[in-house]
Parts: C-alpha cells; sequence; structure tokens
C-alpha cells in the first residue's frame, strides 16, 4: 500500500482529545489502522494530552478507593491463572485475517465488505448508514460508486472526511487509492471521478450536509440524505 | 456534537493549567516503573502510579463535564485498566502519562456515548517503522512538550485546551469562539506544528 494522502495535523490533534464525532473517529481510526506515518504523527499529538494530564493539578479521590481497587486486584490474580489455562478464551478475537478492513469498521459490518447490505441512490451509486452518530446533520456511511460514474460536485460547511478502501477516484485534488484519506473543509469544492475497474468503496463522515452547486444535485439531495 | 459534556454554561476562557511548578527531573521515571508493572505486577509500583495519576486522572475526567461520583468511578476504572493492560505499555512508544491519558479519554467517551471509541489496529497491515527510541529520553521528551505548551500564544492554547478538555469539535469551538472553522483549525495545526518542532529539537 502505498498512501499519499495524510489526515490532517489539526485532525488528528482532535482525535487525540477525543474531541471529534464517533463517525469521523471512526474513519479517522481506520486510515490509522493502514497508514504507520500517521500513527506516527498521532503518538505525537496524544503525547500533548500526556504532558496537560500530568501538568493539572491533582482532583481529591475518595478515601479508599486505592483500598477498592486493590481488593479488586487481588480477587482477579486468581480468576487470572485460570483463564491463562484457557488460551481459547484470553487471545483477542481476530475477525480479520485476511486485512480486508480495518477492526474498528469490521465491528460495524460483520466484519466483511461481502456482508454489506447496499441501497441504491442512482444508477451505480450505492451507501450503507452506519450507527456512529455524526453531528450537525453530517453522515457516516459506506459508498459504492461504479468505475465511471463521479459524485455531484459539492463543497462543505464542515469537515468531510474519505477514506478509500477499493478501487480509486480522483478529483481536483488528485488520485486517491486503497489507503488514501480526503481530509477536506469549507475551502474546497470537488467531484470525485471513480477511475477504477472496480467499484470504488469509500468510508466517509461529514460533520454538516454537504452543499451541492447544480440544481441537480440540490434536486437529488433530500432523497440521497447527504 | 451530539452528546454535549454537561457544564455547557462554563465560560470556557481558561487558562491552561499552569505548569510551572514542576520540578525537572526531579519526578520519578513512570514509565519506566510502568513498565516494570508489566513484568513483575508488582503492589508497590501500582500504588505508586495510582498516588500519582489517579488525581490527575479524576481532575481531567472533571474537566471533561462528569460530576464527582461519575468522575471517581470512571478514575477507578481507568485506573484498573492500568493494571490490566499494563502488558500492553511499550515504553519506547509512549510515556506513562500519555498511555493513561489513552485510557481514561477512551473510557470517559465510551461512557457519554455509548459507543465504543473507535480505535485503531496496531501493527496490523504494515510493519512500523521502528525507531528504536531511546526509551529512556521519554522523560526530556515531556519535558519540553511541557515548557513548549506554556509558550503558546493565548489563541492557540486555547484552541488546544477546549480540544482536550472540553472535548469540544472544530465546528463547536468554531461556534464558542465566533471565528470561521478554518481559522480553528489553522489555529490547531500552528500550535501542534509549533509543538512538534520545539519537542524535536529542544527548546
Amino acid at each position: 500500500m502505498n498512501i499519499k494522502h495524510h489526515l490532517d495535523e489539526a485532525t488528528l490533534v482532535s482525535y487525540a482529545a477525543g474531541s471529534m464525532s464517533q463517525a469521523m473517529a471512526l474513519v479517522t481510526a481506520c486510515h490509522l489502522s493502514m497508514c504507520p506515518q500517521c500513527r506516527e504523527r498521532l503518538a505525537h499529538s496524544e503525547a500533548m494530552g500526556g504532558v496537560i494530564l500530568d501538568a493539572l493539578p491533582p482532583a481529591e479521590v475518595a478515601e479508599d478507593s486505592l483500598q477498592k481497587l486493590l481488593a479488586c486486584i487481588d480477587e482477579e490474580s486468581d480468576i487470572e491463572a485460570v483463564l491463562l489455562d484457557r488460551p481459547d478464551i484470553n487471545r483477542p478475537h481476530k475477525d480479520h485475517s485476511d486485512k480486508g478492513i480495518p477492526t474498528a469498521l469490521g465491528d460495524y459490518i460483520g466484519g466483511s465488505l461481502a456482508n454489506v447490505e447496499w441501497k441504491r441512490i442512482v444508477p451505480g451509486v450505492y451507501f450503507h448508514d452506519l450507527p456512529c452518530k455524526s453531528e450537525r446533520g453530517g453522515v457516516s456511511r459506506l459508498l459504492r460508486i461504479a468505475p465511471g460514474k463521479a459524485m455531484l460536485p459539492h463543497s462543505h460547511d464542515g469537515n468531510e472526511l474519505t477514506l478509500i478502501l477499493q478501487g480509486s477516484f480522483s478529483d481536483e485534488i488528485g488520485r486517491f487509492t486503497v489507503g488514501d484519506i480526503a481530509d477536506l473543509d469549507s475551502e474546497v469544492e470537488h467531484q470525485p471521478l471513480v477511475d477504477s475497474d472496480v467499484d470504488c468503496i469509500c468510508l466517509i463522515a461529514t460533520d454538516a450536509p454537504l452543499k451541492f452547486s447544480t440544481l441537480l444535485g440540490k434536486i437529488v439531495q433530500p432523497m440521497t440524505g447527504f | 456534537m451530539e452528546n454535549k459534556p454537561p457544564g455547557e454554561d462554563v465560560e470556557n476562557v481558561v487558562a491552561m493549567p499552569s505548569m510551572s511548578n514542576r520540578l525537572s527531573g526531579a519526578d520519578p521515571d513512570w514509565s519506566e516503573m510502568l513498565s516494570r508493572l508489566a513484568e513483575s505486577k508488582d503492589k508497590t509500583l501500582y500504588i505508586a502510579l495510582f498516588r500519582h495519576f489517579a488525581p490527575r486522572v479524576k481532575s481531567y475526567l472533571i474537566r471533561l463535564g462528569l460530576v464527582d461520583t461519575v468522575a471517581e468511578e470512571l478514575m477507578q476504572e481507568t485506573m484498573l485498566a492500568v493494571w490490566r493492560k499494563s502488558h500492553l505499555y511499550n515504553s519506547n512508544k509512549a510515556a506513562a502519562s500519555t498511555w493513561i491519558f489513552t485510557l481514561a479519554r477512551n473510557k470517559s467517551i465510551d461512557l457519554m456515548r455509548k459507543q465504543k471509541y473507535p480505535e485503531y489496529d496496531l501493527e496490523e497491515w504494515q510493519e512500523e517503522p521502528d525507531h528504536q527510541d531511546n526509551p529512556c529520553e521519554q522523560g526530556v521528551i515531556s519535558d519540553r512538550m511541557n515548557s513548549a505548551i506554556n509558550t503558546l500564544p493565548e489563541n492557540q492554547a486555547q484552541v488546544i485546551y477546549m480540544s482536550f478538555f472540553e472535548g469540544r469539535s472544530h465546528a463547536d469551538i468554531s461556534d464558542r469562539l465566533g471565528v470561521p472553522l478554518g481559522s480553528v483549525k489553522s489555529r490547531i495545526r500552528l500550535a501542534s506544528e509549533k509543538l512538534k518542532t520545539m519537542w524535536r529539537d529542544g527548546v
């Protein structure tokens, strides 16, 4: 995998701080799974959290909290000893050994893109809504677009994250292939065109409805839920 | 944000926590202690870590807007996770404070959203570029970052504070401060880049 399009610095900080919507965090986590370079950048952002945590004025904790925890731990040591003898319970389950998709997404769609039930918007364009909370009327969904098809030209009031899981597309910014992320905000208007021989499947999140720049886009918007 | 933390009415212009009272170099090496805890499961190490971090984790959770009883409970869950998951801690990759911060962050999000915070896979897709940072340097890095944060201009420190301690999204910060989304993001970018540079090159 040769990833050329990465996360914006501001997006990484927001993920590290835990301050982005669930929908945005899902796309971010999936890109991080696929991109060692962004994982390393994230480590710096998370270190900010660590340093600030360390410098906070200590709050008063309940008098018995340490005792409670120690009691809890004592009890657990026995259970742990039992569990260690049963590796099948102890081992974390791994459904996605084919490396098809990151675990964070797999958790929502039964482990594979093959299981997704698609709804058609127009011929060649399908979507599947995910149950992640977004904010301000944004969406959390998978989008599947056939070769040669284009999204309607649009811009954004807020942020839009698009991660390529299969196939590729090109727009005004460049060419996006598997693992690439388009991390865009209101300054960009674009019209992605699928240029792979297979369907292009993307994971997207927005935190505001898209702004379509054509009349057709404005007309179909209510039907598509964008 | 869908689930606004309580404390919406709290005035948001708050100074960054003061970092000047740290005695540089005098702190124990928490990262080294946490690594040893994973191997030895030594309770005296755990108690020392608890005494240092538990009050800070609780302080963080209160800042996020949780009431005292909930913050207390979540702090205990976080500190229990420190014991349970210590074998996953890698001192080459993060300082103890950073790792514990992420545990507390994930706990608070799981609770407030009733949805698990999406986490990334570790080393599953590609080999990590293994830098083998000298573990002893984590403490130095923390100290550098510390002084670096203190040098941020106020409007940059504020957006970092609102992200980390009020859990506010970019759009939310933009509303609260009455500045465009693009400006919020560029302030965060500037702050972050500045911290990283200072971190790399020393202050």
